[in-house]
C-alpha cells in the first residue's frame, strides 16, 4: 500500500490533472515578496515549487522559504534541494529539518555549477549526485535509516521528485539517466521548459515503463523580446517561430500578449491531456505571474 | 604516454617577490619542465626579470624527491637566501620546505594529474581521489572530467554534447561515457553507488 503524505501526491494518485508553479526566493531577508506571490498562486495551483539557489545564485534558503509559504499562505510547496551546496551530512540534516517544518515534497536537483553563479569561486560540493540523493531519500522514507544505515527517530514523510529535460540533445542518455532515477525510486518528474508539444510527447512516451508521474514544464513569455532571448541565449531551448510570431504581432500590448499565451498554451495543454499520460503542467514565469492563473482558468472543465 | 602533474604559472608572482632582496630559484627537471612552467628556460626568464635580487638558481631533476634534493641542492649557497621561489608542483614546494627549512614561495599553481597530448596540450585525467571507478564508467573518469563529479549520467548543463562549465567548449564526460559503454555493448542501467572519498590526512601509504 502506497503511503501518501502530501496533497500534491494525493491529487496525482487520484489521476487529477494538476498544475504547479514556481517561486524564486531572492537575495533578501524579507519574506513579503514570496508571500505575496504565493497568495496570487494559491487558488490556482495544487503546489508551488520553491527554488534552491537557482543558476548558482545565493538566495534565501528554499526550506525556510517553503516553510514560510506553507505557514503564512497555506499553499503546499515542492521544495527544491540541490546536491551542489551540501554534502551527504548536510542533505540528511536538511531533509530532517524540512520534515520537522512540515515540508512533504522535495525536488532533487543537481544544481547549475558554481562557476555560473554570483559567487563563482565557491567550491561546488557534489558529494553525491541527484540519483544517489533519490536513493538516499528512499532509504530515509521507506526504511527509516540514513545513507550509512543509521536509524532515524520518527517517520520521514517526503515525496521525491526529479527534473527531466525533454530538449536534451542527445536525447537517449538523458532518458537513460532518468531511468536510473526511476530505479532509485523517484515518484514524480517535473520537466525543463518545453515549447514544442512533440518534444514533450516524445519525452513522456520514452518513460512509459515503469511510469513516474510527469509534469511538463511551460514558460509563457511576457514579450516577443523574451521569447527571442530564450530562443537565442538559453542553451538547448528553441522557441517555435509560430509562437514568436504571435507575440510579435501582439506588439507589446499586454492584453494581446496574454491572449496569445492563453491560446498557445491552452492548446498545448489540451493536446497533452488528450494524447499522453502527462499528469499535469508546471508553469514557470519571469515577471509574468498573473498569466499562471489565466492559463489554468482557460483550460478549466477540460483538465 | 607520459602522465604528469600539470602546473601553471602563478599570477602576480613578481609583485609578491617585491619585498625580498635575496632570492634563490628552484626549478623542476621533470613535470614542470614538460609543462614549460619550471624548466631551465622558465627559471632563466624569472631570474632575468628579478635581476640582482637573485643569488642563485638551479633546476633539480625532481624537487619532489628528497634524494635528488639532497644531491643537487647541497653544494649551493641557498642558505643565504631570504626566500626560495619554487617553480614546481605543491609536492615539490613541500619537499623543499622540509629539506631547507627556508621560507618557500610557490611560483606555480598545481592543477591536476594530466595526460600529455600532442602539441603540448595537457588533459585532466585523474584527481587521485582514492577510489577508482574506471571500470564502471568504461575507462573514462567522471570524477576528474565531469565538472560536477557526477556518477550517474549527464546533468541539465549538457547541451549538444558539451558542458555548461567553460561555455560549452568542452565535451560532457557523461556523453563520452555513454558512447563508450554503448560501444562496449554494456548497459547503462545500474546505479553507481555513492563515492568513498577516502577522507584522511595525507600520509605515506606505500613503501616500507
Amino acid at each position: 500500500m502506497k503511503r501518501i503524505f502530501s496533497e500534491f501526491m494525493k491529487a496525482l494518485y487520484n489521476n487529477s490533472f494538476v498544475f504547479t508553479t514556481e517561486i524564486e526566493p531572492k537575495k533578501t531577508v524579507n519574506p513579503e515578496g514570496i508571500i505575496n506571490l504565493a497568495r496570487k498562486f494559491k487558488n490556482h495551483v495544487i503546489a508551488c515549487n520553491i527554488t534552491d539557489n537557482p543558476r548558482a545564485h545565493a538566495y534565501m534558503n528554499s526550506i525556510i522559504a517553503s516553510y514560510i509559504i506553507q505557514r503564512e499562505v497555506g499553499l503546499e510547496t515542492i521544495c527544491h534541494m540541490t546536491v551542489r551546496d551540501r554534502n551527504r551530512l548536510a542533505l540528511i540534516s536538511d531533509v530532517l529539518g524540512a520534515c520537522a517544518l512540515g515540508i512533504k515534497n522535495i525536488l532533487t536537483i543537481t544544481g547549475d555549477h558554481t562557476t555560473m553563479g554570483d559567487n563563482p569561486n565557491a567550491m561546488p560540493v557534489y558529494d553525491i549526485d541527484s540519483t544517489q540523493f533519490i536513493y538516499m531519500l528512499r532509504k530515509m522514507v521507506d526504511e527509516g535509516i540514513d545513507l550509512a544505515g543509521n536509524k532515524i527517530d520518527g517517520e520521514v514523510r517526503i515525496h521525491i521528485g526529479a527534473v527531466g529535460n525533454p530538449n536534451a540533445n542527445p536525447f537517449e542518455p538523458e532518458i537513460l539517466k532518468i531511468k536510473r532515477k526511476i530505479n532509485a525510486g523517484v515518484e514524480f518528474i517535473q520537466t525543463q521548459i518545453v515549447f514544442d508539444v512533440e518534444r514533450a510527447k516524445r519525452f513522456i512516451e520514452e518513460l512509459k515503463a515503469p511510469p513516474p508521474f510527469i509534469l511538463i514544464g511551460i514558460f509563457p513569455c511576457n514579450s516577443y523580446r523574451m521569447a527571442e532571448f530564450i530562443d537565442k541565449k538559453v542553451p538547448g531551448i528553441s522557441v517555435p517561430n509560430e509562437y514568436k510570431e504571435v507575440l510579435k504581432k501582439a506588439n507589446e500590448n499586454k492584453e494581446k500578449i496574454d491572449e496569445s499565451n492563453i491560446e498557445y498554451f491552452s492548446e498545448m495543454i489540451k493536446e497533452l491531456k488528450k494524447t499522453t499520460r502527462a499528469s499535469g503542467i508546471h508553469i514557470m514565469t519571469i515577471k509574468y505571474e498573473d498569466i499562471v492563473g489565466k492559463i489554468i482558468d482557460s483550460v478549466k472543465g477540460i483538465c | 604516454m607520459i602522465k604528469l602533474i600539470i602546473t601553471k604559472q602563478k599570477p602576480n608572482l613578481l609583485k609578491n617577490l617585491e619585498k625580498y632582496n635575496k632570492i634563490f630559484i628552484i626549478g623542476c627537471g621533470n613535470c614542470a619542465t614538460i609543462c614549460k612552467t619550471g624548466g631551465e628556460n622558465e627559471v632563466k626568464a624569472l631570474a632575468e626579470k628579478l635581476g640582482d635580487k637573485v643569488i642563485g638558481n638551479i633546476v633539480i631533476e625532481s624537487p619532489c624527491n628528497l634524494k635528488f634534493l639532497k644531491k643537487d641542492l647541497k653544494p649551493f649557497m641557498y642558505s643565504n637566501a631570504e626566500v626560495i621561489v619554487a617553480l614546481c608542483c605543491g609536492v615539490g614546494v613541500q619537499s623543499i620546505v622540509e629539506f631547507t627549512n627556508k621560507e618557500v614561495i610557490p611560483g606555480l599553481d598545481t592543477l591536476f594529474l594530466g595526460e600529455v597530448g600532442i602539441k603540448g596540450r595537457f588533459y585532466e585525467r585523474c584527481r587521485a581521489c582514492g577510489t577508482c571507478i574506471l571500470y564502471e564508467t568504461g575507462g573514462i573518469c567522471p570524477i576528474s572530467r565531469c565538472a560536477k563529479k557526477l556518477l550517474n549520467g549527464p546533468c541539465g548543463g549538457m547541451v549538444n554534447e558539451k558542458c555548461e562549465v567553460g561555455n560549452y567548449s568542452k565535451d560532457c564526460a557523461w556523453i563520452l561515457i555513454y558512447k563508450r559503454l554503448k560501444e562496449l555493448g554494456r548497459d547503462f542501467e545500474k546505479i553507481i553507488e555513492v563515492h568513498n572519498w577516502q577522507n584522511k590526512p595525507g600520509e605515506l601509504i606505500l613503501g616500507d
